[in-house]
């Protein structure tokens, strides 16, 4: 009782604190954010006084399964379910701001829907809100598979879920109030990212405590990949997150690092936010997922031993390839290409090696959708790690940078890499985690995937046309030496590529909403009636190359 | 070789070493690249002409960060032919030395900004802000007229200034102490600007949103605008002028 | 050290010691006897139910 007292009395004094925050706050938008820590202290302040058991209604809400299980699946459960709550509002805005660029009146005139405010809530929502929760929720479940132990600190578990998800409220509404430092991929203001530190550290101890107390003694390579990401995301956010804030009582702080300094830091977080963020811990995802569903072992474990290293050594370099020909001194940028350049190997020996996992089960693309999923985002994921290399040569960066070809080569990355074996993986999860039979439907999941593919393709190829369009019509000159262009004219130029853009992004936004329909059936355990994925067996005897045969 | 194989046994059964290594192998990067760039003095050539913002520039520089102009805006021109036609000299690394953050973009949905201080009148942009597309109709840029509906409340900007001085920016005790007064100053066609003039050389003083009624955002953003890449005097600077 | 000297090293012993360490770090990794290791390490995700349910009550019959 003393306890409970205690822990309720602690909370009170937070949210009184938070309280007096908001009232004596410098702005509007630290005032918000201090009500919002408010009512998040308030609300746990009700759960712990409160006698209703109220892990019991959560279980309810979300129908888990009775049986506990031997693993602590709980806190993944709610993983899926924010993944795609976040996934459907990040894709929605990226589609609406879209549009934006088409049809500038749908900027409103409020200053919280201008583009400029919407772009950033887009970023994160897709990278951290959707991509974060994927990840947490994959490597806690991964995790304990490897190493046959339950998660580490099961209430710190829990609290690193619910910490991140209020870290993505104080940054999402951050955006719309106009609170940011403008650092891409790291906007959110000091207070936000000593918060983030705090969700983060804890996200380290659970899933390092879990390794530690693991009962296999090999940590697998699915692991490493997360570790990997969890401390270098670590380093990242910190170094660049120095600040000196203005007023404790105040959202606005002035970036540590000025100019040149400021911009590298800056490029050296962005890039190594795609390569720690964004590959690594969606390797860390490939490595586990796609044996599994194809029921095989990982091509060649050596190879991912190499793939890891080099990895995680070279992308840290390859940063100033965001900064040439800009003020950084040339060396750097030189490095930042070279760098670059060499990273293309060890991303496609990581490709590679999860295509050919496949081996001796190619059948499977025709009859598995899940396994097809895999496939295009390996696929996209080679595709995405040629591209960039490509685009880091000085020469084609000197065309490309500035232009919507880096938003198609991103999105090609992010739609076809990280949504594709985020979306695989949840539906590999959702059976399991909810001790259904299988997925309510197959047919559904094909759907899906074609949606998808469709709307990616669309996507990076009009914004192909439209960024080479730009960089080669910003820089034309005409018989008599004046430049041809107007940027007026470059901008009028768009609007056939950014509608066929929107509609790529329309289709992956039906895409996402037909999955999340079909995990909401298997969640409810329904089962749907269809025909099987392929009327035609796989023959055995047939599966074999075709033998040319001689010429009479 | 069978101790070998031992020791690579314990790296991939010991989670303290694979830690240890992996944030080695992560770091070693980071320190090549960034490390330097803090003690090679080549890095940043000092420039003449360039000083810290003024406080209203500054508030107005907040409000570009806050409306995340970045977002469609660089501020950086390349040493290319066509774009030091199209937009000005090429950036030097000074021109950017008290910049906390750094704004130098990563995308031109709309031109970059890097000079276009003093290429438009006060007016062009203040209708622009206001409507984008009566001025330039093929624009895609959102309405900013809300900026000239509100007062300009950047909070006590001897606080901003001395935040700036903490990360290294040479503001004087004076500058900061005055730096309510300049703001103030800046703004106002009627005020007399000859502390502001001493202090911070090349600041441009008058009504910026043509309301000498109020001082609004508009002010202020108008004011960081005008003077984006006009501190350096390219004409002079003959020797800076040398092609890379 | 100035920029030359760090530019200097950086094209000649510096390129040469990663050079030579990945190619260490490859082989040792390929090195024939730890095939059997290495595939032992890749199946071992497919090894979970029959095992982990047991390690799992002993663990917690322990704590």
């Amino acid at each position: 009782m003393d306890n409970l007292v205690f822990r309720a009395g602690g909370w009170l004094v937070l949210a009184a604190l938070a309280f007096m925050a908001m009232a004596l706050a410098a702005d509007g938008g630290f005032a918000v954010h201090m009500g919002i820590i408010t009512i998040a202290c308030l609300i746990v302040l009700w759960v712990t006084v409160s006698k209703a058991d109220y892990g019991a209604i959560a279980r309810g809400i979300i129908k888990s399964p009775a049986d506990p299980g031997i693993y602590d699946d709980e806190p993944i459960r709610w993983g899926v379910i924010a993944t795609l709550f976040w996934g459907m509002a990040g894709f929605a805005v990226g589609l609406y701001i879209a549009l934006q660029l088409a049809f500038p009146v749908l900027n409103l005139g409020l200053e919280y829907t201008t583009f400029g405010r919407l772009r950033p809530l887009h970023t994160s929502a897709v990278i951290f809100a959707f991509g974060g929760n994927a990840l947490i929720a994959t490597s806690f479940y991964i995790v304990q598979r490897t190493c046959r132990a339950r998660l580490a600190f099961p209430g710190l578990a829990r609290f690193v879920f619910w910490g991140y998800q209020l870290f993505i409220v104080l940054a999402a509404t951050g955006y719309l109030l106009g609170v940011t430092q403008s650092k891409e991929y790291a906007e959110p203001e000091w207070y936000v990212d000593l918060w983030l530190t705090i969700v983060w550290v804890s996200y380290a101890v659970v899933f390092i405590g879990t390794i530690v107390k693991r009962s296999e003694p090999h940590i697998y390579v699915a692991n490493w990949f997360f570790l990997a990401f969890i401390l270098t995301v670590a380093m990242l956010h910190l170094v660049n997150g120095l600040a000196m804030p203005v007023s404790l009582l105040g959202a606005k702080s002035y970036s540590a690092f000025a100019g040149v300094q400021d911009a590298l830091t800056q490029w050296w977080y962005g890039h190594n936010a795609v390569g720690f963020f964004l590959t690594a811990g969606f390797l860390g995802m490939m490595y586990y997922f796609v044996p599994k569903q194809a029921e095989r072992p990982v091509y060649s474990y050596r190879l991912s031993i190499i793939h890891f290293w080099s990895l995680i050594f070279l992308y840290i370099w390859a940063g100033p390839h965001h900064l040439h020909y800009t003020a950084l001194p040339d060396w750097a940028q030189t490095l930042g290409m070279v760098f670059s350049v060499i990273l293309w190997m060890p991303s496609w020996g990581g490709m590679i090696n999860g295509l050919m996992t496949l081996n001796g089960a190619w059948e499977k693309i025709r009859t598995d959708p899940i396994i097809r999923m895999m496939v295009i985002a390996l696929a996209f994921y080679g595709m995405s790690t040629f591209e960039g290399p490509m685009m880091s040569i000085k020469a084609v960066n000197s065309l490309s940078h500035y232009t919507d070809w880096t938003i198609g080569h991103v999105h090609s990355g992010a739609l076809g890499w990280n949504g594709m074996i985020t979306f695989a993986a949840l539906y590999y999860l959702v059976p399991r985690l909810w001790g259904r039979q299988r997925l309510y439907s197959l047919r559904m999941v094909n759907w899906h995937f074609w949606l998808a593919t469709f709307g990616i393709v669309l996507y990076a190829a009009s914004m192909w046309v439209a960024g080479i369009m730009q960089g080669l019509m910003w820089r034309e000159y005409g018989a008599d030496g004046y430049l041809v262009y107007s940027f007026s004219e470059v901008v009028s130029a768009m609007l056939p590529m950014y509608l066929i853009r929107a509609l790529g992004g329309l289709m992956y936004l039906a895409g996402a909403a037909i999955m999340v329909y079909n995990v909401w059936m298997t969640v409810l355990g329904k089962l749907r009636e269809e025909k099987a994925m392929t009327e035609t067996p796989h023959n055995e005897a047939a599966d074999k190359p075709i033998v040319a045969q001689p010429a009479e | 070789m069978s101790t070998f194989t031992q020791k690579h046994k314990k790296l991939e059964r010991n989670i303290t070493l694979l830690s240890v290594f992996s944030l080695i192998a992560v770091v070693i990067g980071g320190i090549v690249e960034i490390a330097p760039l803090f003690w090679i003095d080549n890095t940043v050539e000092k420039v003449e002409g360039v000083r810290p913002y003024t406080p209203l520039e500054l508030a107005g520089r907040n409000i570009y960060i806050r409306e995340g102009c970045y977002t469609c805006h660089s501020q950086m021109v390349r040493p290319f032919r066509d774009e030091v036609e199209r937009y000005g000299h090429y950036s030097l690394a000074a021109e950017s030395m008290y910049d906390h953050p750094f704004q130098w973009g990563s995308k031109r949905t709309g031109p970059d900004l890097a000079r276009v201080g003093g290429r438009y009148s006060d007016e062009w942009h203040v209708q622009h802000l206001k409507d984008p597309r009566s001025v330039v109709p093929e624009s895609i840029m959102p309405p900013y007229a809300f900026l000239a509906e509100k007062d300009l409340k950047a909070g006590d900007m001897s606080a901003h200034l001395k935040a700036m001085s903490r990360v290294g920016v040479p503001y004087t005790k004076e500058a900061i102490e005055a730096a309510n007064e300049d703001l103030a100053a800046q703004a106002d066609a009627e005020a007399s600007t000859t502390d502001l003039l001493a202090r911070y050389p090349k600041a441009q003083a008058r009504d910026f949103d043509g309301n000498p009624d109020r001082l609004t955002e508009m002010d202020a953003l108008v004011a960081y605008l005008q003077m984006i890449g006009t501190l350096v005097d390219f004409e002079k600077g003959e020797a800076q002028e040398q092609p890379r | 050290m100035n920029y030359e000297a760090l530019r200097h090293f950086a094209d000649s012993w510096g390129l040469l010691f990663m050079a030579l360490l990945w190619i260490g770090f490859a082989l040792w990794t390929f090195r024939p006897g730890a095939r059997r290791h290495h595939d032992d390490a890749a199946q071992m995700i497919f090894r979970e139910n029959e095992k982990g349910r047991t390690d799992i009550n002993g663990e917690q019959n322990n704590g």
